[in-house]
């Protein structure tokens, strides 16, 4: 298990849009270099090249040099830990929040029919 | 200690006191959340819940009530080591909060904070990663919608 300033560098990571993009891009290419990033992004290649950095320090991505580039990947174990039960815990909520507004609608729909019954009842025959 | 925060948000056709009672009641919980729920939505209240009662191992976590403010805000401590007392430090905390949007409709908000107390096994997050690599392509950028709560100062 990690403990907690490891997490606290994780959290720090992930918590920077630009960075979680980044993060994005790599997960969706398998593998990108600081250049091609910046064709995607609209940030010098240098702040991509410090955000790379940074990610790899807390061991979200790995870096492999070719040739005069670094090759980044995304370490998925890793970025399962720092994602992995936030998401999970946000999907069972929106699971459990539908069925409270299914129940809660159909809850005040009954009500209305039952009041809507009982005005009927009490208003006089012509 | 860090904390990590859930927040999510769901518009209902419903007056507040009727979802009050939807997500108050024990009959009504055992609808959207447990199989079984022990719960009085009093401050202070200990009850516990219980998952997948019919099984051999049924899951039963204990649950102590913080607020209860009729109709607006009911929040509880859960996820605590079983015979140990709800503390900031052993359990996340829900808060449900309940926003009425005219007579008949019902904005209702649910943040779960204290997220870095969850364990989660390596196996089961490998086998989220696996599950969710696709959809992080197709969706873009959803990671933003998990940290769109943004970190809870400590």
């Amino acid at each position: 298990m990690t403990n907690a300033s490891d997490d606290d560098d994780l959290w720090e990571a992930v918590a920077d849009p630009t960075r979680r993009k980044l993060l994005d891009l790599l997960v969706a290419r398998g593998q990108a270099t600081a250049t091609t990033l910046t064709t995607e992004m609209p940030v010098s290649r240098q702040a991509i090249s410090k955000h790379l950095a940074l990610l790899q320090r807390v061991g979200l991505v790995d870096g492999h040099r070719q040739g005069r580039e670094v090759r980044y990947e995304v370490r998925e174990q890793r970025l399962a830990e720092a994602t992995g039960a936030l998401s999970e815990v946000a999907k069972r909520w929106d699971r459990r929040l539908r069925v409270i507004k299914q129940l809660a609608e159909e809850a005040h729909a009954a009500e209305r029919a039952t009041r809507a019954e009982r005005d009927a009842d009490q208003r006089p025959t012509t | 200690m860090s904390d990590y925060t859930i927040e999510r948000e769901i518009e209902i056709d419903a007056p507040v006191e009727v979802v009050w009672r939807t997500i108050t009641e024990p009959d009504l919980i055992r609808t959207w959340f447990a199989d079984v729920a022990d719960v009085e939505a009093r401050p202070g209240a200990v009850g516990s819940l219980t998952f997948r009662a019919d099984s051999d191992a049924p899951n039963v976590v204990g649950i102590t009530v913080v607020t209860a403010d009729r109709p607006h805000r009911f929040s509880y401590r859960w996820v605590y080591p079983p015979g140990e007392r709800a503390t900031e430090t052993n359990s996340t905390l829900v808060t449900f909060t309940l926003v009425a949007d005219g007579d008949e409709r019902t904005r209702l908000r649910v943040v779960e904070s204290g997220l870095d107390q969850m364990d989660m096994t390596e196996d089961d997050k490998r086998k989220f990663f696996e599950e969710h690599r696709h959809g992080w392509q197709v969706q873009g950028d959803r990671l933003r919608d998990l940290f769109a709560a943004g970190r809870a100062s400590p």
